[in-house]
């Protein structure tokens, strides 16, 4: 579990995260949501330690990441895995290799039984026939697909997923969601996600944070954003007419208007 | 402005002490310093053959030109093109070149690594980078410039014997003779202690231009830009305080 407790964070005199406090549970997906420059990224960046906080605190199954040490930062970091926004991979490196660097870099096996894992963690993210080929020759899901590769081959407690489906088509998008969703349960990992994609809000969205000029303006799940009378939130999420009538048509089948494809078939004509 | 040259100095003299860190796994360590060895030392060999041949050819042409005098004995060009070749030419010209090529290559490799944000991502894994990724180039960058310093300066004398040979103006003998009077082994230890310095400067200045890029792909240009003016200008200077403290 991670938990924040009046984390603020400001550059040049200028506050980007507010006093946020929450909790992350394990076996969950953990949804940040805001629009840009609501301090989402940055709350990510203060929770993985590539920024420092002002004040407040981060604790990581109890453990104050704030005041650790450099070595136990080290230590624990080990049990972090993260995808960006852009893969980060490697360049000059295959993608066995990237997959392989954290196996090389923090155990003492042999060639093959690294391989082997990073065989299996390929499997799991679906992807095959890949192990030689450079991050420039693999296509942009794929890209997404390798960094969740390398993200959770050390088996790590918590995973941290910035911005996953951006520059992705949408059934690219909602593959990579459920993956996400899956490798979270099957692992029990504390999974926090940092997106503007409505889709994963309502698709995966166990726990939802929603942000607000570096304020926590909402928080709840995906089943409760149906329902919420925030303002500031329904602009957010329902910022299209079809997504407004997309929240309408849920709230219905939600409340037992319409239970099947039958009734919503009636209702159609 | 004096703000800023400050703070920069105050932040390369910070990445250099947190350069030093137990590493995660020496291995790794030893792997990635051979291969900023082959990066920095061989692929800059080709370029350095070249300028010292021609470097040597043209300081003995132009020495002998300047030598009209009958009471100088030819032998002298030898000894001079020996000197300039040693003490000057091959320490700081062929480090010139190199703060272009090494420097620019250095700092735009690690530009681009933070621009995609893969040094983020070796920090969260719990690596430290300025330990992994740049002082495996500044031991590099030690260990092979000074080795490019000396071939380039075998290479430079030979260039000045095969102009001055085939053009007629001294014999192969007269040459030699002249090569090996009055030779000052400290010149050599001077020529490498330049090296040293220079590439020293060269990795660790590239190395922070790189290293802490901020915004997208025209910074890093900038950063490769800056990297390379800055350290032709601290080795011309450092160049001035070595000659004045050591001859």
């Amino acid at each position: 579990m991670i938990e924040v407790k009046g984390l603020k964070k400001g550059f040049s005199g200028k506050t980007v995260i507010n006093g946020v406090d929450a909790k992350f549970e394990p076996g969950k997906c953990n949804l940040i949501i805001g629009s840009s420059g609501s301090g989402k990224t940055v709350l990510m960046k203060c929770l993985v330690g590539l920024f420092e906080p002002d004040s407040g605190e981060i604790c990581y199954s109890g453990q104050d990441f704030t005041g650790m040490t450099k070595e136990d930062r080290k230590m624990l970091r080990q049990q972090i895995g993260m995808l960006f926004q852009g893969s980060a991979l490697f360049d000059s490196m295959t993608v066995e290799q990237n997959i392989m660097f954290p196996l090389d870099m923090f155990t003492h096996d042999n060639y093959s039984k690294k391989l082997l894992r990073v065989n299996q963690v390929l499997e799991r993210v679906n992807l095959k026939d890949v192990n030689k080929k450079f991050p420039a020759e693999i296509s942009g899901g794929m890209k997404k697909r390798v960094g969740i590769a390398r993200a959770i081959v050390l088996n790590p407690k918590y995973l941290f997923c910035d911005e996953p489906n951006s520059g992705l088509d949408p059934q690219t998008a909602i593959l990579i969601d459920k993956l996400i969703k899956e490798i979270t349960l099957e692992y029990n990992i504390t999974t926090l996600v940092n997106t503007h994609d409505m889709n994963s809000v309502m698709e995966i969205g166990d726990h939802i944070i929603y942000m607000y000029q570096g304020i926590k303006e909402w928080e709840g799940s995906n089943k409760e954003i149906i329902f919420s009378k925030n303002k500031l939130l329904n602009d957010f999420i329902f910022a299209s007419e079809f997504l407004q009538d997309a929240k309408d048509m849920r709230q219905l089948e939600m409340r037992g208007k319409i239970d099947n494809n039958r009734n919503m078939d009636e209702l159609l004509k | 402005m004096n703000i800023n040259i400050f703070t920069e100095l105050g932040r390369y003299i910070l990445m250099l002490k947190e350069m030093f860190s137990r590493p995660e796994n020496l291995k790794m360590y030893w792997k990635e310093f051979m291969h900023q060895c082959v990066e920095i030392g061989i692929r800059s060999l080709g370029i350095v053959v070249i300028i010292s041949v021609f470097m040597g050819a043209v300081s003995a042409l132009q020495t002998a030109y300047q030598l009209v005098s009958p009471l100088i004995p030819l032998s002298t060009i030898a000894q001079i093109v020996r000197d300039t070749v040693i003490l000057e030419f091959s320490p700081t010209l062929v480090c010139i070149v190199l703060a272009g090529v090494v420097g620019s290559k250095i700092a735009g490799e690690l530009g681009n690594m933070r621009v995609s944000e893969q040094i983020d991502a070796l920090e969260i894994m719990g690596i430290n980078t300025r330990t992994y990724l740049i002082l495996p180039k500044i031991l590099a960058a030690m260990v092979t410039i000074p080795m490019l310093v000396v071939i380039s300066a075998v290479l430079g004398i030979l260039g000045g014997k095969l102009a001055a040979v085939a053009t007629g103006i001294v014999s192969t003998s007269q040459f030699n003779k002249g090569l090996f009077q009055y030779f000052k082994p400290f010149n050599v230890v001077f020529a490498l202690v330049k090296a040293y310095v220079f590439s020293f400067l060269i990795a660790s200045i590239s190395s922070y231009y790189g290293y802490y890029v901020n915004g997208g792909a025209l910074e890093i240009g900038r950063a490769s830009t800056k990297s390379v003016v800055v350290s032709c200008v601290m080795i011309l200077l450092m160049d001035y305080v070595l000659s004045s403290i050591l001859l």
